[in-house]
């Protein structure tokens, strides 16, 4: 069976798909699909209940929170991607060094990803935006330098697996450079695993962002995130319940709809992962 | 296990360091230098004062030396003061906020382990059962959960609309006039809805855990030797197999101290609870640099411990370890 047929096969996975493909189509329309702009102020219409003008209300200064839904979708898609392909640049990059060199080369760049494992990764982004003005661009940075070691310890696992296989030593044999026989032959083997990686971890970039963005040092408003509606639906949740409903459902269904994805694609791509 | 303890405790150096190296990077990298923190805000921060203060604090001196001052130190607990209003020794606030998160967190794990053990015990031995598919449906709800969210949803339907339980903080205003009965009362209807949140995403990876851990276990020979002995369900459950599902779970609870103390900033700061988190957090979005650096150390170096304490237990549990 083809893998797209596997995932058709198994009803979470591909609802999951569904809905990351949804996710993605609704930030790619978003300013087809918003019924308003999401920026735009109506002092007529302040916290108003959900209508048929506004589906899913306004909010403390009269602004269409579907519209702004939307545009938070962006946002939280745009986080996600970036983040974890930062993090997935340096723990390929990392890792396979590690893997394939071994020796010195793998024991130092292993202390460092033990090193790394220490912080609690929550309080280093803290303390790094701290410094940084939180904009959405260092956020992303940030996520991405403090979230590469998962991917780094699994890419150097498959590395040094590889190593010793027959295609590996041939390329070697032939005096292919190091870093071509780690590009063209041990990488494109080792990226199953990267990229269930890579889908879980947006996932959970997406669930950092919101967090940050609730504390208030993630995107800043006016700018709308699902994590600064939250913030706003906090202080107003007495009289206005679908400020603060909205966007946690949205991150719930989101963070879940990426997580049922990656776990399909691992039992898919890697068999031997496999639960039970 | 002497030989494996000193082996363990000699690899912490270099982590140590590499800790200490990378906090003090964190800060001293990022644009904007301290001192511009400490003067900025200060009209009456003289060029003179400036540099009296940079001399007091070796900010003259070049990066590796700035290092080695700060290193050494910190090497003897001194962390310098607080920069914020609350003037005292970073070691005294840290020291202060510690024990709160600390016991908040030992709660929730305990909370964790009550209910992942049955949940994954249960799921494991009806595997693909309705109940079964009731808890992976939880786990990966669990998995998805915005927590701030929850926390708001809670203290919402349980603090405001219910009454049931107070919002924030550890104690009432009255706690001092209570009884002893009362006071615990008291502690604990704070405690409840922090803890339980707490506890929500580590029990969906924990009871997950649990159920793979169980089914690998019965898939091995002594099991299926003590089913051939004609050992009773119950026995081969929890006396073969649930103790030997347990081991790797200890690892686990290692590994997850990093997350528990990072996701104390969150429920800290919506629940008012004076702990490590919320130090952090004030302590970042008033820019009060050596508060940081402290708690950031000192938040790594517990991780390193909370690890070492694992591996050293599952090495206890298990002797064959020891060997390797």
């Amino acid at each position: 069976m083809s893998i797209l047929s596997r995932i058709a096969s198994n009803r979470l996975t591909l609802a999951g798909g569904v809905m990351v493909a949804l996710l993605f189509a609704v930030a790619v329309l978003a300013p087809v699909i918003s019924p308003y702009d999401p920026g735009a102020v109506n002092t007529q219409a302040i916290l108003e209940a959900p209508s048929l003008a506004h589906p899913l209300g306004t909010d403390g200064i009269g602004r269409d929170v579907l519209s702004r839904m939307i545009y938070g979708a962006r946002v939280s898609l745009m986080v996600g991607f970036v983040a974890v392909g930062i993090a997935s640049l340096i723990g390929v990059l990392l890792g396979s060094t590690a893997g394939y060199f071994g020796g010195m080369i793998d024991a130092v760049i292993m202390r460092f990803v033990d090193v790394m494992l220490c912080f609690p990764s929550f309080f280093l982004i803290l303390a790094v935006i701290a410094f940084l003005d939180a904009s959405i661009w260092n956020i992303m940075v940030v996520i991405g330098l403090t979230s590469w070691m998962g991917v780094c310890r699994l890419v150097r696992a498959e590395f040094m697996a590889l190593r010793s296989r027959e295609f590996m030593l041939a390329a070697e044999g032939l005096g292919l450079p190091s870093l071509r026989i780690m590009l063209r032959h041990g990488l494109p083997n080792a990226m199953a695993p990267v990229f269930v990686a890579f889908i879980l971890g947006v996932a959970g970039a997406i669930l950092t962002e919101s967090a940050l963005s609730f504390l208030g040092i993630g995107v800043q408003p006016p700018d709308p995130s699902w994590g600064n509606i939250l913030t706003e639906g906090k202080n107003t949740i007495e009289v206005a319940w679908w400020l603060s409903v909205c966007p946690g459902v949205a991150i719930l269904l989101t963070v879940l709809a990426y997580n049922l994805l990656g776990e399909g694609l691992r039992d898919v791509l890697d068999p031997r992962l496999k639960e039970g | 296990m002497i030989a494996y303890l000193s082996r363990r405790l000699l690899g912490l150096v270099p982590l140590l360091l590499g800790i200490t190296l990378i906090s003090f990077m964190v800060i001293h990298v990022a644009p904007g230098s301290p001192m511009d923190l400490l003067t900025d805000m200060n009209p009456d921060a003289s060029p003179e004062l400036r540099d009296r203060l940079a001399e007091h604090w070796g900010l003259d001196e070049p990066l590796p030396v700035q290092y080695a001052m700060w290193l050494k130190r910190v090497v003897v607990g001194d962390f310098g003061n607080s920069l914020s209003r609350d003037p005292r020794p970073v070691i005294d606030k840290v020291a202060e906020a510690l024990p709160v998160t600390l016991v908040l967190n030992l709660m929730s794990l305990c909370l964790v382990m009550a209910a992942a053990i049955p949940i994954g015990v249960y799921s494991a031995t009806h595997p693909y059962s309705r109940s079964d598919r009731a808890a992976t449906v939880f786990v990966f709800l669990g998995f998805a959960m915005p927590t701030f969210w929850l926390a708001l949803l809670c203290m919402m339907l349980f603090g405001v609309e219910l009454a049931w339980l107070p919002v924030s903080g550890l104690q009432s205003l009255d706690y001092n006039s209570l009884g002893p009965w009362g006071k615990v009362l008291d502690r604990a209807r704070h405690l409840l809805l922090p803890v339980s949140i707490a506890a929500i995403t580590s029990l969906a990876g924990m009871s997950r855990y649990m159920r793979s851990s169980m089914l690998e276990v019965f898939r091995q020979d002594y099991v299926t030797t003590a089913r051939a002995k004609g050992l009773s369900e119950r026995v081969v459950v929890y006396r073969h197999a649930l103790r030997n599902a347990m081991l790797p779970v200890i690892t686990l609870l290692g590994l997850s101290v990093p997350g528990l103390i990072g996701g104390s900033v969150i429920f800290e700061t919506i629940f008012a609870i004076p702990g490590m988190g919320r130090l952090f957090y004030s302590s970042v979005m008033g820019r009060d640099y050596t508060v940081v650096m402290g708690v950031l150390v000192i938040g790594a170096v517990l991780t390193l411990l909370g690890n070492l304490l694992a591996d050293v237990s599952y090495a206890i549990a298990d002797p064959r370890l020891r060997r390797r």
